[in-house]
């Protein structure tokens, strides 16, 4: 509901010194309603009647069943009931009015409930994740004859630190430096590398994992080992940076570059002194949008990190295993039931935790920015 | 200054000279000199990685590309073993553009939709909070919405779908035939793990980057037009439909192509959904048990998979990497397009 | 940028104010000539101010005399402008030398946003990659602040982000900031456009204290800011579509009594622009 406050009180007692006016002693302002009671009434009743009429469908005739079926039959009738209604009471043109702002409305509806659904779920079934057995074991004996609290994921949780770091160690130098070049220095090579930077943020990134497979371990130069998964999650990352560094670095006023120069500053005194210390709180959000990005990719790993049962705490030999990897294999070779099963959504609660407070973390950082924008 | 005194024009004291621009030198330090290096550097490497990655992945797929022939791009079988087998990329990439088609008729309706509710109609606090709220859909790891979806909306979908099926098969791509063969599907487990459900979940991971695209572009829409649409009495649909959507239309068309694109690679969330088929018929049956998808190929059989085996599904990923590049450059272009007669920064 | 580990003395000994003389200067961005033969010598000792109506090529003079107008793309230059006899162009002195010893104050504020009230006044030395004692740091520190009339204003407040002052203050701190790196020549870019009436007097002020040890040119659109600070005077005028040039130049008190030329009368009579 929206309304508009149209009087502003902008003239105090001063400005009315030689001018004698009658002021009343408290003023009306006007309130502009965008709903009447015409309309509520009529999605009321509407309402009612849908889910009335759904009801009846589904218990008479019931050719279908389920919680989501009874959603979009209702919402389809109820449609279709304000259509008629407004249309009878205010005509053609206001009818298909309202028809387009229901639709648009639950088309923004339409995309939050799944989300609730994911995040009610997943803490549902595996907030068990959370307790202190689960953080702290790993699965190194682990069999389906398990108890749940006699396995966990502190080798995951480990693996997926250090190779997530690892990626960020190599990504956000190389990414900060590819915006600093993009925005500070252009030239002729900035439109290939702007076009390139795009193309690579959409690469599928189990393409991502191949490719290292192929330079790295096809030839035999390096093992499967938790720097590999790093370095195709940097892949990843890497474009992350770079875009949302070049949209914080274009925050930074002109001005001050020309202030720095003008002072005598080099060029990359003014980059380092003043552009990047002005975007430090932007820089920030890139990273944490870069981490959060790849910190729940699982495609890669599958074949540049394996995964393991046990904990491995050197990301540069040996096996290692990733959250992703440890709920991907719960999935794929634990079967059904069972214990695999709890453990399997302990660490997709675990991931979902630490996806919503980097997802946050980054929102508060980039209006802190200033970057209201998408990043 | 040198400038020249033409002498054939005496009456003027001076004339017009042909004055020599400075050619501006600066000579930069050392410090400047690495520095752009460094930065030059940077740029170069995010070429040569994206060169790299098609150099390679073609160079690991010769294996397969020798032994199967032009027949890799028309098989439609996927039967692979260490040293041969029967292989191609028709019914795989038949199964993932299903998907993604599916996804994107599914997503980019409740995009604009959203688009315009977040730039028309949310009063700004709500608009704040769904614009937040629609990114975190982009948050939510893959592998979550893959286990998701095959734990808890499949339950729900297979209903759904059962009805689409009864009462709509006469539209050929609800049109079901059951898995055993008979005419008229009726069990529920008929509808499982197909391509429907993982066009559902790879609609719900491609909606914020479609919506964030939209959402740019409406918002440029220009305010004078739509105000004048106003005061002509045109009502918030009229203005939508006569200004914004008709300014916006290069971001719809870009947008769905961006994400078409990230649909076609989803890897983790379909493989974890959908049962594998190469069945051509199966796969254009959207609604029945089976689909298949390159990324989910290789996720799933990679870790069994040695010698002509693994180059396979290096081809595979080749011809993923080279579609999902063509369409990203298609949409990259249609949305610059778009833009440029705005002429504001994004 | 020569990487020259100079010290910076700590008290500084005055400066000798050094002439800058440009000479038949044309300036065009892209194809389009906004400055069309300029001369004008700027003495040591003397503010110099820029009149002439908006447009008129009175900043792009201004910036070509410091090298910033290079900066922008498509930008070209002819002529020469030296600064003592060393052409600044064309002689084998580096630019960021040349931006050190011509400094400028530009028309807005803009102290560096994430530095300090102190470490704004010494950025200018970072920059030019000269390293400074702690002990002279301090002493350098309010030393330009008392000579950009702001010591007493801000020497609780050193820690304070150089954001956090006022307009007034915010433009004092960049002068003070130009100052640290003892620059010959100051250019003063409407360095009070953005200011109330009170911020004005105080940088007017500080620019006559100046004057003394600093050659100023200012460019600016109040007539009587020209009249008060500044000992010469140069009238910028542009045609329809002609670049802009040099109507008159003279002594201020000249040009405002008795100018020489009847559109500069006009002018500062505020009959057009």
């Amino acid at each position: 509901m929206e309304t508009l406050h149209l009087t502003e009180n902008d003239t105090g007692p001063d400005a009315v010194d030689d001018v004698k006016t009658v002021r009343s002693d408290h003023e009306n302002k006007i309130v502009i309603r965008s709903v009447d009671a015409d309309s509520v009434i009529t999605y009321a009743g509407s309402t009612a009647a849908s889910l009335a009429l759904t009801w009846l469908v589904y218990e008479r005739f019931a050719p279908f069943s389920g919680t989501l079926g009874f959603i979009v039959v209702a919402w389809l009738v109820f449609v279709s009931i304000v259509y008629v209604s407004a249309r009878q009471q205010w005509g053609r043109v206001a009818a298909r009015d309202h028809f387009v702002r229901l639709c648009v409305t639950s088309a923004a509806l339409l995309a939050l409930i799944p989300l609730g659904s994911i995040v009610f779920s997943v803490v549902e079934r595996g907030y068990h994740g959370l307790q202190v057995s689960f953080l702290t074991k790993t699965l190194k004996a682990a069999s389906t004859q398990n108890k749940f609290s006699e396995g966990g994921a502190l080798h995951s949780i480990v693996g997926s630190f250090e190779v997530v770091g690892i990626a960020m160690l190599i990504s956000v130098p190389l990414g900060v430096m590819t915006a600093v070049f993009l925005n500070e220095i252009g030239g002729r090579l900035a439109r290939p590398v702007r076009m390139l930077t795009d193309a690579m943020s959409a690469v599928p990134s189990i393409v991502a994992g191949l490719f290292i497979y192929a330079v790295l371990i096809q030839p035999g130069i390096l093992d499967a080992m938790g720097f590999t998964g790093a370095l195709a999650l940097s892949i990843l990352m890497l474009p992350t940076v770079t875009r949302t560094t070049e949209v914080v670095l274009r925050l930074v006023p002109g001005g001050l570059r020309e202030a720095s120069l003008a002072l005598g500053g080099s060029e990359w005194n003014t980059t380092r002194q003043v552009v990047l210390p002005t975007a430090r709180t932007g820089l920030v959000t890139a990273v944490v949008l870069g981490v959060a990005r790849v910190v729940g990719e699982t495609a890669p790993l599958i074949m540049t990190m394996i995964g393991a049962q046990r904990l491995n705490s050197n990301p540069f030999s040996g096996l290692q295993d990733a959250l992703p990897l440890f709920i991907w294999n719960q999935k794929i070779h634990g079967g059904l039931e069972g214990v695999a099963q709890e453990w399997l959504w302990s660490g997709a609660c675990v991931l979902l935790v630490i996806v919503l407070v980097l997802f946050a973390l980054a929102r508060l950082l980039a209006s802190r920015a200033g970057l209201s924008r998408r990043s | 200054m040198q400038y020249i005194h033409v002498a054939s024009v005496p009456f003027l004291d001076v004339v017009e000279s042909s004055e020599q621009p400075i050619a501006f030198r600066t000579t930069r330090g050392r410090g400047d000199r690495v520095y752009r290096g460094f930065g030059y550097g940077a740029g170069w490497l995010t070429l040569a990685i994206m060169g790299l990655i098609g150099g390679f992945l073609f160079y690991q797929s010769l294996d397969a590309f020798r032994y199967e022939g032009f027949t890799f791009f028309t098989e439609t079988r996927w039967i692979t073993s260490v040293s041969g087998g029967r292989f191609g990329i028709a019914a795989v990439l038949l199964g993932t553009v299903v998907i993604a088609v599916v996804a994107l008729v599914l997503a980019v309706p409740t995009a604009i939709g959203t688009a315009l509710f977040i730039t028309e109609y949310a009063p700004k606090r709500i608009r704040a909070i769904l614009t937040s709220l629609v990114d975190l859909l982009a948050a939510v790891p893959s592998l979550i919405y893959g286990i998701w979806g095959a734990a808890v909306l499949e339950g729900q979908v297979v209903y759904v779908s059962r009805f689409l099926a009864d009462h709509f098969g006469w539209f050929p791509p609800f049109h079901t035939t059951s898995l055993a063969g008979s005419k008229v599907p009726t069990t529920l487990t008929d509808f499982t793990a197909s391509a429907f459900l993982a066009g559902i979940v790879v609609a719900l991971m491609i909606l914020p980057i479609c919506t964030a695209v939209m959402r740019e572009v409406f918002a440029q829409a220009p305010p004078g037009e739509k105000e004048g649409a106003l005061a002509l009495g045109g009502t918030r649909w009229g203005v939508i439909r006569d200004v914004v959507l008709p300014f916006g239309k290069g971001g719809i068309i870009g947008g769905a192509m961006l994400g078409l694109g990230r649909a076609l690679g989803e890897t983790v969330a379909v493989a974890l959904i959908i049962s594998r088929t190469t069945d051509v018929h199966n796969l254009l049956q959207i609604l029945k048990t089976g689909g298949n998808s390159i990324a989910a190929l290789i996720a799933r059989s990679w870790t069994e998979s040695q010698g002509i085996a693994s180059s396979a599904l290096m081809a595979a990923g080749l011809v993923l990497f080279t579609v999902t590049l063509i369409v990203n450059a298609g949409a990259s272009f249609v949305v610059s397009r778009s833009r440029s007669g705005a002429a504001t920064e994004i | 940028m020569t990487m020259v580990e100079e010290r910076v003395p700590a008290a500084a000994a005055p400066n000798v104010a050094s002439t800058l003389n440009a000479r038949e200067v044309s300036a065009w961005f892209g194809s389009h000539k906004v400055l069309d033969r300029v001369s004008l010598l700027m003495r040591p000792n003397e503010v110099t101010a820029l009149i002439g109506p908006s447009g008129c090529g009175k900043s792009t003079f201004l910036r070509a005399l410091n090298r910033m107008h290079e900066l922008v793309p498509g930008a070209s230059l002819a002529g020469t402008i030296s600064l003592d006899e060393v052409d600044i162009y064309r002689d084998a002195v580096s630019v960021t030398e040349i931006r050190r010893r011509i400094g400028m104050v530009f028309q807005k504020p803009n102290p560096f946003p994430a530095m300090t009230v102190s470490e704004n006044v010494i950025a200018g030395l970072k920059l030019c990659g000269l390293k400074i004692d702690r002990s002279t740091k301090d002493d350098l520190v309010a030393q330009c602040l008392r000579r950009a009339g702001l010591w007493n204003e801000v020497k609780n407040r050193l820690n304070d982000n150089g954001g956090a002052l006022s307009g007034g203050q915010q433009q004092r701190l960049c002068i003070a900031r130009s100052l640290a790196v003892r620059p010959d020549v100051l250019l003063m870019d409407e360095p009070c456009s953005a200011l109330d009436p009170t911020s004005t007097r105080r940088i007017e002020e500080t620019i006559a204290e100046l004057r003394e040890e600093i050659t100023i040119v200012i460019v600016t659109h109040n007539m009587q800011q020209a009249q008060r600070v500044s000992q010469r005077c140069a009238f910028f005028l542009a045609g329809e579509n002609a670049p802009g040039h040099i109507v008159e130049t003279g002594p201020t008190e000249a040009m405002f009594t008795n100018p020489q030329d009847q559109r500069t009368l006009d002018y500062v009579r505020g009959r057009f622009g």
